[in-house]
C-alpha cells in the first residue's frame, strides 16, 4: 500500500476512481467490469455521477444499486433476468460499457487474452478470445492492466482478441462503426487514444508515479503530451464509499500494491 | 409419450470415434460430467469437441480423446484456465478452432435453424479471422452495404447437456439462473442426450419450478439419463455448487504426472457410482485435514 504524503489515498484507490471515470456520461447502459478496481469503479460511478448505470450480479441478473464486493446473493435487489444468451443481445445492441483485462495490450489498442506466442502452437495458452472480438466492434470497451510492464504493454500483441484502432480501420466501416477503446487504466496511469492516428497516449499518471516510470514500463513508443496531469483525487464521498461501504476489507490494496 | 430413459453405457455406445460432439453448460457450470466420464472410460478417440469449455474439455484432452476443440474459451471460472487444455494446446496435441463466444452462439443457432451461416459484426478486425482462414465475410444485399462475418453453422453429430430435472419423455428443466445454450446444442445435433439430476413424473415439473425453468422440450431430445451428481465437480445450482476443493485437487494433480496417475486411478478408472463415492470420501478427507489444521 502506497500512501501519498498528504492524503493517505492509496494507489489502488486512484485506480478505482480512474475506472469509475470510464463510465461517465453514458446514461443507461449495462456496466461490465472485470478485476477489483473496475468492479469498484463501476459501483462508484453508479453511486455518484452515473446513477442510471445498470450493474450485474456477475451471474445472470441485473441488480439495483451498487452492492459491496462479495455481497451475499440474498442481499441483492434483482432488477432483471440477464442470462448469457440475453447478454449477447445487449452486446450487439451497443447498450454496454465494459472494462476487460488484458494480458497484453499494444500501441493501437489491440488486446490479447488468447495465447502468448504463435496461436498455432502457443508458448502459453490463455483463456481464449472470449467475447473480446465482438465486444470491441459493438460497444465502448476499456482495459484494466494491474501489472504495467514491458510484457503487458507490448509493441504488438501476439493474438488480436480485442480489436484496436488500426485493425478496426483496416477491416472497414462495419468494424469501426461502433468501435471505441475509451481508456486503458493501469497501476501506473491512465491512457487514451486521443491522437491523430489513434495511437496510445499517456492521459494521466497516478500520484507517486513519474512519466519516466511509465516509459520504462512500456514496451513501445507512447505518446506523451508536454503536460501530463495527475489522475484526479478521489472525492471525500468516493473515499468513504470505497473504504466503508464497497470494500471495507481492502481487497483493492491486494490487487494493486504500488 | 415415448420413454426415452437410457444409461450412460448406451450413450457411449451410440457415439463413434471421429464424431463432432457438442457439450452443454458454460465454463465450470452445469457440465454433463457423468457423460464426459463415461467417454473417458470408453475406447472412443478423435472427437471434435464443441464447447463453452470447462473441465469437460480438459479431461477429454488429458485422456487423448480429442482431435479438435471448437471454443471461445476454456475456463474453470474460479481458476482462469484448465491445465490439461493448456498442455494440449502448447504441445500441439489438438487442433483448434477459436472463435468469439457470440460467434459460437450464432454457429449453434444457424445449425439449429438449418441454415448455413448467420451474419455478425463480431470477429471483424480480430485474429479470429486470421487463425481460422476458412471463415468468410458476407456483404449485405441491402443499401447499407455492410460487410459482416458469416459465422458458419456448427453442426453436431451428437450433443449432451445436463439439467436439474427431466421427465422420462425428455422434457428438461433448468432450475438455476442461466439455461446457457443447452437448447441450441441439442437443436444443432443429430443425436441428442440429456442427463439429469433426477427424472420426475411430468406433472412434478411444475412443482419443481415455474414454466420458464422448463426450457428444454422433448422435441429436442432423443434420450434421457438419470445421473445424480452428474455435473460434479462443476456447479449445478440449486442442487449443488461447484466443488471448489475438488476442482483445486484436479488442477494440482494435473501439474505432476505421478499425481495425475493417482488421481486418474482413484476417480476416473472407476464407474460413475465409484466416482461419486470416491469424491465424497475425498471431501471428507479435505474437511478432516482442514479441521486438524485449524485445531493445531
Amino acid at each position: 500500500m502506497t500512501d501519498t504524503a498528504d492524503t493517505g489515498v492509496t494507489r489502488a484507490e486512484y485506480c478505482a476512481v480512474a475506472c469509475a471515470e470510464v463510465f461517465r456520461g453514458d446514461g443507461e447502459v449495462m456496466a461490465s467490469a472485470f478485476g477489483t478496481a473496475p468492479a469498484l469503479g463501476a459501483r462508484l460511478a453508479r453511486l455518484t455521477f452515473a446513477p442510471d448505470l445498470v450493474l450485474t450480479d456477475g451471474d445472470a441478473a441485473l441488480v439495483d444499486g451498487a452492492p459491496p464486493l462479495g455481497a451475499r446473493p440474498s442481499s441483492l435487489v434483482l432488477e432483471s433476468h440477464m442470462p448469457y444468451r440475453r447478454v449477447f443481445d445487449v452486446v450487439w445492441s451497443g447498450r454496454r460499457n465494459l472494462i476487460m483485462m488484458a494480458s497484453q495490450i499494444d500501441r493501437t489498442g489491440n488486446q490479447n487474452i488468447s495465447a502468448i506466442g504463435p496461436w498455432a502452437r502457443p508458448v502459453a495458452q490463455l483463456v481464449g478470445v472470449r467475447g473480446a472480438p465482438g465486444n470491441t466492434v459493438n460497444h465502448t470497451t476499456s482495459y484494466w492492466v494491474p501489472n504495467h510492464s514491458p510484457r503487458s504493454f507490448v509493441d504488438q500483441v501476439d493474438v488480436v482478441s480485442g480489436v484496436g484502432y488500426a485493425r478496426a480501420a483496416a477491416a472497414g466501416p462495419s468494424a469501426t462503426r461502433y468501435h471505441q477503446i475509451r481508456f486503458v487504466v493501469s497501476n501506473l496511469g491512465v491512457f487514451d487514444f486521443a491522437t491523430p492516428d489513434h495511437v496510445m497516449r499517456l492521459a494521466s499518471v497516478h500520484p507517486g508515479v513519474t512519466v519516466d516510470d511509465v516509459l520504462a514500463a512500456t514496451g513501445f513508443a507512447l505518446v506523451v503530451p508536454d503536460d501530463v496531469p495527475d489522475t484526479r483525487m478521489p472525492t471525500a464521498e468516493e473515499l468513504d464509499l470505497l473504504r466503508n461501504v464497497l470494500d471495507p476489507r481492502s481487497s483493492r490494496d491486494r490487487e494493486v500494491t504500488s | 409419450m415415448a420413454d426415452k430413459r437410457t444409461t450412460l453405457d448406451e450413450f457411449v455406445g451410440e457415439l463413434k470415434s471421429g464424431m463432432t460432439l457438442g457439450i452443454g453448460g458454460w465454463g465450470s457450470r452445469r457440465k454433463p460430467m457423468a457423460a464426459v466420464r463415461a467417454i473417458l472410460r470408453s475406447d472412443l478417440t478423435g472427437l471434435t469437441v464443441v464447447s463453452y469449455g470447462g473441465p469437460d474439455v480438459g479431461l477429454l484432452c488429458a485422456a487423448g480423446k480429442v482431435a479438435k476443440v471448437v471454443y471461445g474459451f476454456v475456463t474453470l471460472d474460479s481458476i482462469p484456465t484448465d491445465p490439461h487444455f493448456k498442455a494440449a494446446r502448447q504441445s500441439g496435441a489438438v487442433e483448434a478452432m477459436e472463435v468469439d463466444e457470440g460467434m459460437f452462439y450464432l454457429g449453434l443457432l444457424a445449425a439449429s435453424q438449418r441454415i448455413p451461416f448467420l451474419p455478425t459484426r463480431s470477429g471483424l478486425g480480430s485474429d479470429v479471422l486470421v487463425v481460422n482462414p476458412t471463415l468468410r465475410t458476407v456483404r449485405s444485399p441491402y443499401d447499407d452495404d455492410e460487410e459482416l462475418v458469416a459465422m458458419p453453422a456448427l453442426r453436431l453429430d451428437a450433443a449432451v447437456v445436463h439439467v436439474n430435472r427431466a421427465d422420462a419423455a425428455g422434457s428438461g428443466q433448468v432450475l438455476g439462473p442461466d439455461p446457457f445454450f443447452d437448447e441450441l446444442f441439442l437443436g444443432a445435433a443429430d443425436r441428442r442426450f440429456v442427463t439429469t439430476e433426477r427424472i420426475v413424473a411430468t406433472e412434478q415439473l411444475a412443482e419443481e419450478g415455474p414454466i420458464q425453468t422448463m426450457c428444454i422440450s422433448r422435441l429436442l431430445t432423443d434420450a434421457v439419463i438419470e445421473t445424480p451428481g452428474g455435473a460434479h465437480f462443476t456447479a449445478c445450482v440449486p442442487d449443488y455448487g461447484r466443488d471448489e476443493g475438488f476442482q483445486k485437487e484436479y488442477v494440482a494433480a494435473a501439474g505432476d504426472p505421478d499425481a495425475w496417475a493417482a488421481f486418474r486411478e482413484r476417480f476416473l478408472a472407476v464407474d460413475e457410482d465409484g466416482y461419486q463415492a470416491a469424491t465424497r470420501e475425498a471431501a471428507d478427507e479435505r474437511a478432516a485435514a482442514k479441521a486438524a489444521k485449524e485445531g493445531a
